[in-house]
């Protein structure tokens, strides 16, 4: 570009200045992105939770249990293909501070319908055969350093007299969906049905039922409920991205929050990048006049203006992106299993840069227009 | 010599523009800050209100909260004749309860929340005597009747005295609205605990806890050595102001790592701000500065005086941001207990040292974006200053 030199010795002019406002640029950005991925991570299982599965809870509440029994009901209604049971377990691994979901898990039909959580052929055999067996989720071994192999102890007082559960780590799982959950510790029905009180045998903390079609859901769903509607045990079945959907309402309102901390850093950006802008273009009046004396025409003279904006904005939304990348694993390792992932997604890099454009184009824009309708005359008389 | 305070006044007014900038920034980071630990100190003070230091809670050894714990009646038999217990007219203070979450609308979303719902003894009122009947009349022990808390009533619907609500496979009708005070109790639905058990199938012989009110706060630790040292129970004892401040750490920690990592990054953009502005300050003055060095101010008062300008605009930055966020003092907001998962409304609780925090913290990011530009200020030389321009 022809103008390149002349933009980059302006830009240079106060080195200071352009150092604190690329700055400036940085940290709104990171902070842009930081908010993004907490947000995404809020809602991440609502996002991924798959359209062709239904959850079916005791009406009563999420901790009351449902019969055994419901499962072949389930299964006889049309449009239904797989159906697994699973209990909340809720055991202390060492430390109450160790908190990781531990679900009981039917083994014959797990993987029929959580399709996405992939454990190898070999593993998912010996964890089949093995009452003892376990699996856990990628990251929840890499977080404790947990190996297939390992005997894990885990203490539980939900179930019975407080006593400690010892579990053989058969397996590891992996999520196909980026992002999706991989913290979860499934341990074997049976162990788990065998070794409890008498009282409460034969019975799951809820079903998830794979469709064959997400289009059912609506009545398969009403189908469920109407099936053991005045039993002791009635249902309600809802899809499974309502019933998270519930539990992410429950957490309070984050997104607000967010969006809101978003909107003070956007306007706060806005002044201070548009101040310096105005400061920088103010100081060189003179300097733009004679420019416009000399034959530049109007247009010129805001297309320098906008490009150091720009440039600004660019290299500095850059910056900040560049130190999120760097940064959200750690933040994610010192919030330490209390949020889903923190996951960077492209979407979200691309978004912040096309932000930061757009500051430094409408920071640009005031400035660049007041030096556009410039009177030279009044310009170099004023010096 | 110092150069008098109204010289920065007056500079902050005939650069009031990029003064704005930097009080804005400065305002809307104290603002994050405040607001995030207000967010955090109430969630934590609900819990620990409520908590009460002459009570203690018994539980099954290992149990992490009520809802993971289970004693049974043979439990409870043997500990109301454990030691330091307090008396009323119809015995032992003890309420052994049932623990459990409901599924019920929140009136906000419509959507349902898990409301905890306790089943009690009926003089519960006499241990926690924090808590209040202000509307209708405490249960009637026997019949299918509930008192609701004070928050409870106005966040969940069909809540109000004189309708009725499905608790598993009963209908109960509410009595009573209670005032336990802004502790998590207000969130709660309270029932006989003898009915409570056996709507959700359970024998009415087993509870989740036992909360007794004690003869004297210092008689915990007997009324704790008596039953860990009998062969016959597994249990934990605790005070009840300590199980409450435990089951708020893992949302506190959420609060405050986020609001903490927000707040610091914020913070660096604010003194950047702050820096720009005082640099633009510092180099539009040049002539200003090199005119008073001559007249015989020093290095160091040309130094005071810049950092007495940032500290000046900070300030008025620090206490915009936190009047800004005042109002939020008190505020109710919902959010769910990552330790028990059960439905919990509390209160942004903005105390005045969380305000003197917030200014500090201003000041700190004024100072920082003031003295680099203070400095320089200083270092011109005179000669060549008064030559420029």
């Amino acid at each position: 570009m022809r103008f390149s030199r002349f933009i980059l010795a302006n830009l240079f002019r106060k080195k200071i200045r352009l150092l604190l406002t690329i700055g400036s640029f940085a940290v709104a950005l990171f902070l842009f992105t930081f908010l993004a991925v907490v947000k995404s991570a809020f809602s991440r299982g609502t996002d991924l939770a798959g359209a062709d599965r239904l959850v079916v809870i005791n009406r009563a509440g999420l901790i009351n249990t449902i019969p055994l029994a419901y499962r072949d009901k389930i299964l006889s209604i049309k449009g239904v293909k797989a159906v697994t049971h699973n209990n909340w377990f809720g055991g202390v691994y060492q430390d109450e501070k160790n908190f990781f979901p531990q679900f009981v898990i039917d083994p014959e039909n797990q993987r029929q319908v959580m399709t996405e959580m992939a454990v190898p052929d070999d593993q998912w055999k010996v964890f089949e055969n093995d009452r003892q067996g376990a699996i856990a989720g990628a990251t929840l071994a890499k977080r404790f350093g947990w190996k297939v192999g390992d005997r894990i102890p885990i203490q539980n007082a939900l179930y019975g007299p407080t006593k400690t559960w010892q579990f053989n780590l058969d397996g590891i799982y992996k999520n196909d969906h980026p992002g999706g959950d991989e913290s979860q510790f499934w341990l074997h029905w049976k162990y788990f049905d065998e070794s409890i009180p008498s009282v409460i045998k034969g019975l799951v903390g809820w079903y998830v039922v794979k469709l064959d079609s997400p289009d059912d859901a609506v009545r398969v769903a009403a189908a469920i409920d109407s099936d053991f509607a005045n039993s002791s045990t009635e249902t309600k079945t809802e899809t499974e991205s309502a019933f998270q959907a519930g539990f992410a309402k429950q957490l309070g309102n984050i997104e607000f929050l967010i969006l809101t901390i978003g909107g003070v850093v956007f306007f706060t950006l806005l002044l201070v990048t548009g101040n310096t802008m105005a400061i920088s273009v103010r100081e060189r009046t003179g300097e733009l006049a004679v420019l416009k004396a000399i034959g530049y025409p109007d247009r010129f003279v805001l297309f320098f203006v906008l490009s150091e904006a720009l440039v600004i904005a660019l290299f500095g939304g850059l910056i900040g992106l560049g130190l999120a990348v760097l940064a959200i694993p750690v933040v994610g390792a010192a919030l330490n299993g209390l949020l889903p992932p923190l996951l960077l997604s492209v979407a979200v890099l691309s978004l912040g840069l096309a932000f930061a454009v757009f500051v430094g184009l409408a920071s640009g824009l005031l400035p660049g227009i007041g030096a556009m309708r410039l009177r030279v005359v009044d310009a170099l008389r004023r010096v | 010599m110092a150069i008098p305070v109204v010289y920065n006044l007056r500079s902050v007014r005939a650069r009031w523009t990029s003064a704005i900038v930097a009080v804005l920034g400065i305002a809307g980071t104290v603002g994050v800050f405040v607001a995030m630990l207000s967010l955090a100190r109430g969630f934590k003070a609900t819990l620990v209100s409520s908590g009460s230091y002459d009570n203690a809670i018994i539980m099954r050894a290992g149990a992490t909260s009520e809802m993971t714990g289970g004693v049974t009646i043979d439990t409870v038999k043997i500990v109301q004749d454990a030691p330091g217990i307090a008396r009323g007219p119809e015995g032992p203070l003890v309420t052994p309860e049932v623990v459990l979450v409901a599924p019920i609308p929140m009136i906000s979303t419509g959507t349902d929340a898990n409301v905890q719902v306790r089943g009690v003894s009926k003089n519960v009122l006499e241990i926690r005597n924090k808590v209040k009947i202000v509307q209708g009349r405490m249960f009637t022990p026997g019949l299918d009747e509930v008192v609701v808390g004070k928050n409870a009533n106005i966040s969940y619907r069909g809540l109000t005295v004189g309708n009725t609500i499905n608790l598993g496979n009963v209908r109960w009708k509410v009595v009573g609205v209670f005032d336990a005070g802004g502790s998590s109790f207000d969130s709660e639905i309270w029932a006989d605990a003898h009915l409570l058990g056996p709507a959700y199938n359970r024998p009415d012989t087993f509870f989740q806890s036992i909360t007794v009110h004690l003869a004297s706060p210092d008689d915990f630790q007997k009324f704790k050595d008596a039953l860990t040292t009998d062969p016959r129970l597994n249990v934990e004892v605790s005070r009840e102001i300590e199980y409450y401040s435990k089951q708020s750490t893992r949302l506190t920690t959420l609060i405050t790592v986020l609001g903490g990592l927000v707040a610091g990054i914020m913070a660096i953009g604010a003194v950047f701000g702050a820096l720009n502005t005082m640099y633009s300050a510092v180099a539009e003055r040049g002539r200003e500065i090199a005119t008073m060095r001559a007249l015989g101010f020093s290095g160091p008062s040309v130094v005071f005086s810049f950092v007495i300008e940032a500290l000046l605009i900070a300030f008025v930055g620090g206490l915009i941001g936190c009047l800004v966020v005042l109002p939020l003092n008190g505020l109710t907001t919902g959010a769910m207990n990552l330790q028990t998962f059960s439905h919990l409304a509390f209160a942004f609780k903005i105390t005045p040292e969380l305000l003197v925090k917030g200014i500090i913290f201003a000041l700190v990011m004024g100072f920082i974006g003031g003295l680099l530009p203070a400095v320089r200020a200083a270092r011109r030389p005179v000669a060549a200053a008064l030559r420029e321009l």
